[in-house]
């Protein structure tokens, strides 16, 4: 097949998917560890996802059998759904969304439901945004590190470019002026339009909540510049400690001036962190500006939501008993979880960043790189995915400027296998990773061949094996 | 808000027509929102004949729903797999979904084609797949070949966000609507003309607005065109088991797979389960491609609409149930068959004619012979009046961009039967009144209408259309 037949998007490789991120996801799933059936196998801690707070979804299911059947009142409504496909979507939904996300940020704010576009994904809601807002060859400011998945979703198939706005560990990662200006003036330069910025609230992979002086900064910034600003809060129901997460539509409020820039100011939302649901593909854009919401209502056809979830979950979102206890259980646990990882970590003499939100920590592996580049983050990457079995993402794949971090998910998978991946960690490191000695490297074989000290310390602790 | 300014704040794509909302095509939405029809809370209300949906077979689908409570993964029977489901994100799709529409399709193609489960891509609703497939074949100013009439939210799909090109090959009455290998070639010819570079070819079998099946000569042309040409070809199948009478729907892969010497590479397929199934809320396109390059990039497109899992769950039981398939496809086609024959002959009664059609949700609809005269506007000025004096929502021929005036597309199978009804007892008033036995002012005030122009004040209320519909409006988007 002639490539030249096809478009360039087919033959590019702007969806991002030969990048470490998807490597070692692919990796795992030739190799997925099971307790039972491979114990040896590779742990996943690459995947941000919340799979902690499954038994609360499951206990309303059982008690609210009329959104899961399709009914309302023990009447079918089956037909009304299986007919619905306005792009408006379904008002009973997107009322209980717009509750729901009031909720998360302590009512301080309230959400119009009819400046919500429902959209199949964040993904799908990312993408719709920057089609709504720049056009090919124009570009959105993105604070480093990010989401991966942003190369594809943000680029790929709408033309527009990403331009890092770099932040450093010297100052926790904030998003300070001098580097917000930096990187208009880098875009400015190479004669690229910017159109907006683009951040993460709280931030994937750093899992912190972005100050409330800093969305001041980029509240002013974009003002200036006559541009946009997105702010993805799709964690923002996974803050779990302070401090307190300040949500880009309370800052908004906060000064009169910035009345002026509604209309530049949009959010993105989703239930699949939040509420761990990413299968049912549901995500929105909130937006103050109507041109903005009609465009992106029409696009949005080209990905809705199904009305069955629709229907299910607005049952399901309706009842504040729930989703009250949902969102303060929710975080209890996830706070559990982070606690026991950052532990574990220190026990391997690893330190984290210090964060409040999100699925993941944000994990400082620089001493124990060989070289501190690039090749020397990879080189671990390899190590720990290969030799002691577990995928975390290397900060390279979020485009962090310095080598040596790592995000490491901890919402994904159960509290046994968190604490394994940890053993397994912290006999990598005292084995005396430090001198730089080679391992063997598993490769494609499913047989045992994991360096001895691993073998030896599962079958010592008793652990693995079972 | 809503300043001047904030016009340059937004994309290019955001702010043209490329939506195609603000054609007049949607007056008659407009109408009908705001006057729908009700047996008994609005008896005189429009009634919506512009729907190309499938309500018939409900009845048995609910039947299946009470009898497979696991269908529902929230239910007590269903739980197990809630979280799995919930969890699963993977875009290659549930297996089960992925291996039961496979089956499902093949079905449907009576066992004469190979549906590979691995080629299955998922998109959310037709709508998107077919906007990823031209993404996957197509650069900004590259064009597509689409045989007139076509479906008019393909200017949207084909074009809106991807800047891919639409050049019609026109088709005509005199043939009945046949896509003939002169039109095709005289297309081509037209946008080399134009130094249009055409990646492709689209056809939609069964038709939408014909309601017609191409035949097997007709498929081999195409073929020998798109292979001459080294273009793609891409067949939209999303009425595939509407096909409710003689002659039997042919699927492109049944086509290559008798006939080998075809390029594989060069074949693509959409389905969906909107209309076969009657399913359009709950989101389910497909991309079926035989070129391994192009199945591998729309597979990571469908990341921005996959079919969400709790849909593919209750999609990949029910489809898998063959007996119950067996059954609603027969069903299905006899009641569509049923329902086609019904509108025909009551619009044979007073002497209107149809396309002869064997297939899909409508009927394409000769009401040439009322027009003043053969123009767009003579047929806009029809419409109008059908609109609001008969009160019945229909689409315009040109909206399907149409080379002949005078032509409608009916939708049937969205009503139920009373319904019918009372739209083919209002065809049969209006047109006797325009025959007019008896004199009345009202035949003048018709005749007037039809032969001079349409009543001003009436015209002016309804072609000023801003495209924004009430927010409430359940219709607007998909006037399929």
């Amino acid at each position: 097949m002639k490539h030249n037949l096809l478009s360039r998007k087919a033959t590019c490789n702007s969806h991002g998917q030969d990048s470490s991120y998807f490597l070692g996801w692919e990796e795992y799933e030739k190799h997925p560890y099971d307790v039972v059936r491979n114990s040896t196998g590779i742990i996943q801690m690459g995947l941000a996802e919340n799979q902690l707070s499954f038994d609360i979804l499951e206990a309303w299911l059982a008690k609210n059998p009329d959104a899961s059947m399709l009914k309302r009142g023990n009447v079918s409504v089956f037909k009304e759904l299986a007919l619905f496909q306005d792009y408006h979507g379904m008002p009973i939904f997107k009322d209980s969304l717009a509750e729901f996300m009031s909720e998360i940020r302590g009512n301080k704010v309230r959400f119009d439901p009819n400046k919500l576009v429902l959209t199949a994904g964040a993904t799908s809601a990312n993408e719709t945004l920057l089609f709504c807002l720049a056009d090919p060859g124009e570009a959105f400011l993105l604070p480093t590190p990010y989401y991966p998945g942003f190369d594809r979703d943000l680029k790929w198939r709408t033309g527009v470019e990403i331009i890092p706005i770099h932040c450093s560990s010297s100052n926790e990662f904030q998003i300070t002026e001098t580097a917000v200006e930096e990187a208009y003036r880098r875009a400015q330069k190479r004669n690229i339009k910017v159109k907006g910025v683009l951040i993460t609230n709280p931030s994937n992979p750093l899992g912190t909540t972005v100050s409330r002086s800093e969305l001041h900064m980029l509240l002013r910034f974009v003002a200036a510049k006559g541009i946009h600003l997105i702010s993805d809060e799709i964690y923002s129901g996974t803050v779990f400690d302070s401090p307190a997460f300040v949500s880009i539509s309370e800052a908004i409020m906060e000064i009169k001036d910035y009345n002026k820039i509604l209309d530049q100011v949009h959010i993105v939302y989703s239930l699949s962190k939040d509420l761990g649901l990413p299968g049912f593909r549901v995500g929105a854009i909130y937006s103050d500006n109507n041109s903005v919401i009609a465009a992106a209502t029409k696009m949005s056809s080209f990905g809705l939501v199904s009305s069955q979830t629709q229907h299910l979950l607005s049952a399901m979102l309706s009842d504040k008993k729930f989703t009250g206890k949902y969102i303060m259980e929710n975080k209890k646990r996830l706070k559990e979880r982070h606690d026991m990882l950052v532990l574990g970590l220190r026990e391997a003499r690893i330190s984290c960043l210090n964060s409040n939100a999100g699925l993941f920590c944000w994990v400082d592996m620089r001493h124990l790189l060989s070289s501190k580049t690039i090749e020397g983050e990879i080189k671990l990457w390899k190590k720990i995915l290969y030799e002691v079995g577990l995928n975390i993402s290397p900060g390279s794949s979020c485009h962090c400027t310095e080598p040596g971090w790592f995000r490491v998910c901890f919402a994904n998978i159960s509290q046994e296998t968190l604490e394994l991946a940890m053993q397994r960690l912290k006999a990598f490191v005292n084995s005396g990773h430090r001198s730089g000695i080679q391992r063997k490297l598993i490769g494609n074989s499913k047989k045992l061949s994991l360096s001895k000290w691993v073998f030896g310390l599962s079958s010592s602790e008793g652990d693995s094996g079972r | 808000m809503g300043s001047g300014n904030e016009q340059h704040l937004l994309s290019k794509i955001a702010t043209n027509n490329g939506h195609g909302e603000n054609s007049s095509y949607f007056d008659g939405w407009k109408a009908y929102d705001c006057d729908p029809y009700h047996p008994t809370q609005n008896p005189q209300g429009v009634i919506q004949m512009g729907l190309a949906e499938n309500q018939l077979s409900f009845d048995l689908v609910e039947e299946w729903l009470k009898k497979n409570p696991k269908a529902s993964i929230c239910t007590a029977e269903g739980i197990s797999k809630f979280k799995d489901t919930a969890i699963f994100q993977d875009y290659h799709g549930l297996p089960a979904f992925r291996n039961a529409i496979a089956k499902f399709m093949e079905k449907v193609r009576r066992g004469r084609a190979k549906i590979d489960p691995e080629r299955i891509v998922m998109s959310a609703g037709a709508t998107g797949a077919l906007e990823m497939i031209v993404f996957c074949l197509a650069d900004p100013g590259d064009a597509f070949l689409v045989p007139t009439p076509y479906y008019p939210a393909f200017d949207r799909d084909l074009r809106w966000r991807t800047g891919a090109q639409l050049v019609p090959i026109v088709c005509e009455s005199s043939n009945n609507f046949k896509i003939t290998r002169v039109a095709l070639e005289s297309a081509y010819e037209k946008a080399q003309e134009a130094n249009i570079k055409v990646k492709g070819l689209i056809i939609t079998n069964p038709s939408n607005p014909l309601g017609t099946v191409l035949d097997r000569e007709t498929l081999r042309s195409i073929l020998g065109f798109i292979n001459e040409k080294n273009i793609h070809l891409v067949c939209d199948e999303i009425y595939a088991a509407t096909v409710f009478s003689h002659p039997p729907f042919i699927g492109i892969s049944e086509m290559i797979e008798e006939d080998t010497k075809f390029n594989r590479d060069l074949i693509h397929v959409l389905y969906s389960l909107s209309k076969d199934m009657g399913f359009p809320g709950f989101r389910i396109g497909i991309v079926y491609s035989y070129n391994d390059v192009v199945v591998n990039c729309a597979r990571k497109m469908s990341s921005f609409g996959l079919v969400s899992t709790q849909t593919q769950h209750l999609i990949a039981l029910m489809l898998s149930d063959e007996e119950f398939m067996e059954n609603i496809t027969a069903e299905n086609a006899r009641r569509l068959a049923a329902r086609h024959d019904l509108f025909t002959q009551g619009l044979a009664r007073v002497g209107i004619n149809c396309l002869k059609s064997n297939a899909g949700l409508f009927c394409w609809m000769d009401l040439r012979s009322l027009l003043k005269d053969a123009t767009i506007e003579a047929e806009i000025a029809l419409w109008h009046i059908i609109v609001n004096e008969v009160k019945l929502n229909v689409s315009p021929g040109s909206s399907f961009h149409c080379s002949e005036p005078g032509w409608f597309r009916v939708c049937f199978a969205n009503m139920d039967d009373e319904t019918m009804n009372v739209a083919l007892q209002r065809i049969h008033t209006f047109v006797s009144q325009v025959n007019g036995a008896a004199q009345s002012s009202k035949k003048k005030h018709w005749q007037r209408s039809l032969r001079l122009s349409f009543p001003s004040l009436r015209f002016e209320d309804v072609t000023t259309t801003p495209g924004i519909m009430s927010p409430h409006s359940p219709l607007v988007h998909a006037p399929i």
